[in-house]
């Protein structure tokens, strides 16, 4: 079966729920320790959303010196898998994995919200069971959701198809091009501001859409990609 | 000792929510004519002895470039502030 870590920082808040829409979507969930310096196997990598060492600093700055990191940016650079919510996007910002940075949400405010997204990249290990396009639902909470980048960063993500979702209906921060989710050139690396993995059972979420996320990277793997 | 200072602003093109909330406060202090307002931080570094100062500034600014500012969206500058010896 294939097996998917998720990481527990201090301060991570949705591990939990990474874990379980990762059980759901039919894969093994292995909980990953900040501390461990080795990734047990797993076949790809999720950093969950939270306020990691207190977002002291800077959001995710202190987190990407976790003994963990240093194994997850090889593994990525290898091909493998990493997917990164709201703080755990900040975190693959501040490793560099992925460009740009998320500051403070420029109406000062926390959002807690279902909020629209419009898929711009469907080819993502992480989008790939949604159609290109294709608009969802999916709880946003943030405080430091604002994505920035200089214009040249942005304009090459925008020429490279590297924007894999943007805010629809309006902005929840203020976000730069109404960003909402990036990726690396591979497409292995997706960095998104929204909560997938609290919509993946209609119980509990705005929607089911989230759990896309999860099964495409099931698909991603099954193809035979690095892991 | 030694102490070194590093301040770390927003980079000039980088919006400042917080600074423009301040901005927007002014008025009701009575205080007219500002028209910006941009917040830093300013971190204070000790170092032991201090007998090498420039090892001190190189070391600081290794630690402002990996871990105290993000050369994204940030700028920073370090510097010795002598303190007087006990």
């Amino acid at each position: 079966m294939t097996r998917i870590g998720v990481v527990t920082f201090p301060g991570s808040l949705d591990d939990a729920d990474a874990l379980r829409a990762v059980r759901i979507a039919g894969a093994e969930p292995v909980a990953l320790w900040h501390g461990d310096a080795d990734l047990h196997s797993v076949d790809a990598v999720i950093l969950p959303g939270g306020f990691s060492y207190g977002d002291y600093l800077r959001a995710g700055a202190i987190a990407r010196f976790a003994p963990v990191m240093e194994q997850i940016v090889d593994a990525a650079n290898g091909g493998m898998p990493v997917l990164g919510i709201c703080n755990g996007f900040q975190v693959l910002c501040e490793v560099h994995l992925l460009p740009g940075a998320l500051t403070r949400n420029s109406h000062l405010h926390f959002r807690c919200r279902p909020q629209a997204l419009q898929l711009t990249n469907a080819g993502t290990a992480w989008t790939n069971a949604y159609d290109e396009g294709q608009r969802i639902v999916i709880p946003v909470k943030n405080i430091d959701g604002c994505y920035v980048g200089d214009p040249q960063t942005l304009d090459a993500l925008e020429a490279e198809g590297r924007v894999v979702a943007r805010y629809v209906d309006g902005s929840p921060n203020g976000s730069q091009r109404d960003i909402a989710a990036v990726t690396n050139e591979a497409g292995n690396v997706v960095g998104m501001m929204p909560h997938p993995e609290h919509a993946v059972e209609a119980l509990t979420g705005a929607s089911t859409d989230g759990l896309g996320v999860f099964t495409s990277v099931l698909a991603h793997l099954s193809t035979g990609a690095p892991t | 000792m030694a102490r070194v200072i590093v301040d770390v602003m927003l980079k000039p093109e980088i919006l400042d929510p917080q600074g423009e909330a301040v901005t927007n406060a002014l008025p009701r202090l009575g205080v007219t004519g500002v028209s910006s307002v941009r917040i830093g931080k300013r971190i204070e570094i000790e170092f032991g002895d201090g007998s090498d100062p420039q090892a001190d500034l190189d070391a600081a600014r290794q630690i402002a470039d990996k871990l105290l500012a993000n050369p994204v969206i940030e700028d920073f500058t370090v510097r010795v502030e002598e303190l007087e010896s006990a």
